[in-house]
């Protein structure tokens, strides 16, 4: 009978500290939030948008070199990391049983948890020591490589979802293969790719350490491939570790740019996921 | 017309496939590449690169275990500090949390995952580490002398980087074991019940179920651990040094290859930090293939045990001697 209670009041507690743990987790994420907008927001002007850095030492300045980096870096990544992820993703799902699939999506799930310096290291190899020379190229290609796993397994996904009706309608009217994934199979699953590759996106916008040493930096605005170019994120680096308190402000303002960014795809993409499911089920 | 059409077929399967490989080819190639790279340290130094504990560029020494111990200890302690919480937040999301508040709860739980780890980072310089200075300057004396508080307080170290660390793992190992649960097949629930068992009791036996995918859940988490760069960087202190102490400064291998890689001049400097992004992408492919493996078996239907399967008599060849 004691024991009975004793039991009760375990269960009672570990269930508390369980909701409890929930509560542990998002102190953090509400300090983060609450820092990042309200020392964001001082510092969040016009100028911050429209003007180049300032030389060290004078007060303001802005960011618009590092927003047009980004813009260009993420740009060039999604140029090639879209289709290899999408095509790739189709092959996987299409031949799912074959030894290629198999070694391909162990790949992709390796690629996904290879660490974005590593990344870095390896991308330095290949795409900037043979020019002796750091680029926005460069930078692109090191945000592609961390952006295709994410697409690949998005697109492998959402076809899979796709039901086989579909599929099977556009076979047999005749379609090949090829033919029914292009015209029937992928529009159907589009908008959900659509929405992973905008979270891949929001995902890669937000990385430092593969641009550090293949972007590397730039103090005025540029737009060539072959040359060093800004990032928000590698900007808001070198301003936090720098001893200026002007510049720990703008550091504050790109942190929130890039939450802002992070958080506007993430709500999208819920909100697009939910539709999705109401027009699949009908309702 | 249908040979054509067979043709077309192969041509599709070929030409998806060839991006199929490319991604195959790109993962090899980052192991290749880095070996390649960090063959003049491989030779040069060979193992006791991992031994030597002095790091200077300056004099061409260069000796790797103080990384290697950042790395482990941050690594380990964040893991084990996020372990509870990860798991009460999957047991909490899975099992007890009202329908209504499930989702949201779910998704600020995973916005934890998307935040830019700059921002954390950022973060950790101005607002964790001045915390944790204070807390660290308010320690009472008798635990100040014990060897795992020593040293002065000074908020950038170890005890930082491990909490920033423990923050941004808790997302991805929660979510992960909340999938493992949600495995679990409700019968073993109902089981539990059944039986008389309380709440908990019945939460711990999906929890025994689900052993092998939590513990894969919890080493995908070491895994992200390991290799995450930033954050890390920004509040650990940067000193090569091995000390047990959680208020000494520290440095990681993934740390120090975002400091020094873009200023290596020289050739061997170069090659010696190479290697350690090798073994950094050796541990993590390891560590990763094997919560992988884990949390797969989790999720496939379960069997009969194969034991249960090997007919009697069918004892080993091996096993009669003794």
């Amino acid at each position: 009978m004691k024991r009975d209670v004793v039991r009760r009041w375990i269960s009672t507690i570990v269930v508390w500290l369980c909701g409890l743990s929930v509560v542990v987790a998002l102190v953090p994420l509400a300090f983060i939030l609450f820092f990042v907008v309200s020392q964001g927001v001082q510092a969040l002007n016009w100028e911050f948008f429209t003007a180049l850095p300032a030389p060290v030492g004078e007060l303001g300045g802005g960011f618009s070199n590092a927003i047009v980096g980004t813009l260009m870096l993420v740009g060039i990544g999604a140029a090639f990391a879209v289709p290899v992820g999408i095509i790739s993703g189709v092959y996987i799902a299409e031949f799912p049983a074959t030894k290629l699939a198999t070694m391909a999506r162990f790949a992709a799930d390796t690629l996904n948890g290879v660490p974005s310096i590593v990344v870095g290291v390896f991308v330095y190899g290949i795409a900037v020591m043979p020019f002796r020379q750091f680029s926005a190229m460069a930078g692109g290609v090191a945000l592609g490589i961390m952006m295709i796993p994410i697409v690949t397994r998005t697109t492998e996904e959402l076809i899979k979802l796709v039901p086989p009706a579909l599929r099977e309608g556009a076979l047999a009217l005749g379609a090949t293969r090829g033919r029914a994934t292009l015209t029937v199979v992928l529009p159907a699953a589009a908008p959900g790719i659509i929405t992973g590759v905008v979270l891949a996106l929001a995902r890669i916008a937000g990385e430092t350490a593969p641009l550090l040493f293949t972007a590397f930096n730039n103090r005025f605005l540029s737009v060539d491939p072959t040359q060093p170019i800004a990032s928000l994120t590698v900007q808001v680096y070198t301003y936090a570790i720098s001893p200026y308190e002007d510049w720990h402000r703008q550091a504050w303002a790109g942190a929130l740019v890039l939450v802002s960014l992070v958080l506007f795809c993430s709500v999208l993409a819920r909100v697009a996921t939910r539709r999705l499911e109401r027009l699949q089920t009908g309702h | 017309m249908l040979r054509r059409l067979r043709g077309r077929d192969l041509g599709f399967k070929i030409g998806t496939g060839a991006f199929a490989a490319l991604i195959v080819v790109i993962v090899a190639g980052i192991g290749f590449e880095l070996w390649r790279q960090s063959a003049l340290s491989l030779q040069k130094f060979g193992f006791a690169f991992w031994l030597g504990d002095i790091w200077d560029p300056v004099s061409g020494e260069f000796g790797a275990k103080p990384f290697i111990w950042g790395t482990l200890y941050s690594s380990i302690l964040a893991l084990a500090l996020a372990t509870p919480i990860s798991l009460g937040i999957a047991i909490f999301l899975s099992e007890l949390c009202p329908a209504r508040f499930r989702l949201p709860l779910t998704f600020l739980t995973e916005l934890l995952a998307a935040i830019p780890s700059i921002v954390y980072g950022l973060w950790g310089i101005f607002v964790l580490v001045p915390a944790v200075r204070s807390f660290e300057q308010a320690l009472p004396q008798a635990l100040r002398a014990t060897p795992l508080f020593s040293g002065p307080a000074v908020g950038v170290g170890m005890l930082s980087a491990v909490l920033i660390l423990a923050i941004m793992v808790i997302p991805f190992t929660s979510s992960v074991a909340r999938e493992v649960l949600k495995a679990v097949p409700s019968s073993q629930r109902e089981a539990a019940y059944a039986l008389g068992a309380t709440r908990w009791e019945a939460i711990r036996a999906a929890l025994f179920y689900a052993r092998t995918g939590i513990v894969g859940s919890l080493i995908l988490g070491f895994g992200r651990a390991l290799g995450e760069t930033m954050a890390v960087t920004m509040v650990i202190g940067n000193n090569p040094q091995i000390k047990a102490s959680l208020l000494a400064p520290g440095y990681t291998m993934s740390a120090v290859l975002a400091n020094e890689f873009a200023e290596a001049a020289d050739d061997l400097y170069l090659s010696a930090l190479v290697e350690i992004g090798l073994v950094l992408f050796a541990i993590t492919l390891m560590v990763n293939m094997l919560s992988r493996t884990l949390i797969w078996q989790m999720n496939r239907p379960v069997r009969a045990t194969r034991a249960a399967r090997v007919p009697i008599g069918a004892a080993p060849a091996t096993g009669g001697a003794a």
